[in-house]
């Protein structure tokens, strides 16, 4: 029984700051940590982005046209390439955790899976929309 | 006060309340979730999407019928309820004391009522 344990496996309890470089998370739990960070700075951008920019993108012609000249600005598409990428995550674990609650893939090698496909998918739809954001298609 | 209790010790009180927040959680994702897949789906198909057809997502109707604001209205208030209890979530996992939780949870109703009247404002006078 002991024989298999040569090298003694490092033991966490009770997580401090300085702990959290060397402790390696799962896929899963790095899509949950990120669900809860994209969760917050939706909340945060809410007010102070994404609200304002819809109001100029519907009132009038001319605030449409500021709307566009303002996104056009290298520090907006930074804040809104960051904001696309917080949507899609948000969106993607989101709709993973919604399976699991159907208990689809709960068990432990396909719930880690699809930790790592929506980490991937967010990341690629990021791309996609932040090459349009940039002006490649 | 309930008398259940579990083992010795444990008192179940239970308000319920983290049932109905796991469910509206949930509903409110949903509601969203399709809601933003349409509109992703019309900006993007939308030929030369402009203002007129941007604004009209928002403000179309259904004989006198104000569609588009209802939905959108709908959106953004599940949108609201779903940011106060994820947001409340992480209160309760990272601040421990009863004083700054208070504080940050009136500081979160305060920044989310304010983004409710704001959307709420623009879109009713489109």
């Amino acid at each position: 029984m002991s024989e298999s344990a040569t090298k003694p496996r490092p033991q966490f309890r009770n997580l401090g700051l300085s702990d959290l470089m060397s402790y390696r998370l799962p896929p899963a739990a790095k899509a949950s940590i990120m669900h809860r960070i994209s969760g917050a700075l939706l909340f945060l951008a809410l007010p102070l982005v994404i609200v304002p920019l819809f109001a100029q993108s519907v009132q009038s012609p001319e605030t449409f046209a500021a709307m566009k000249e303002w996104v056009a600005s290298p520090a907006c598409k930074i804040v809104l390439l960051v904001l696309m990428w917080s949507y899609f995550h948000h969106f993607c674990a989101g709709i993973r955790y919604l399976t699991l609650d159907l208990h689809v893939g709960n068990a432990r090698e396909p719930s880690q899976r699809s930790g790592a496909l929506v980490i991937g998918v967010a990341l690629a739809l990021t791309v996609v929309f932040g090459l349009k954001l940039f002006g490649a298609w | 006060m309930a008398q259940e209790r579990i083992g010795r010790k444990r008192l179940v009180v239970g308000a319920h309340y983290g049932t109905r927040d796991f469910i509206v959680q949930r509903a409110t994702a949903v509601i969203m979730a399709v809601y933003t897949l349409v509109l992703i789906l019309y900006a993007v198909l939308t030929p030369s999407l402009d203002f007129e057809s941007w604004r009209a997502f928002f403000a179309f109707t259904v004989g006198t019928l104000p569609v588009g604001q209802l939905l959108a209205t709908v959106a953004f208030l599940s949108l609201a309820w779903h940011a106060w209890v994820g947001v409340r979530d992480i209160w309760m996992d990272y601040a421990h004391s009863d004083g700054l939780r208070l504080f940050l949870q009136v500081l979160t109703i305060l920044w989310l009522v304010a983004a409710v009247v704001f959307f709420g404002q623009i879109l009713w006078s489109l």
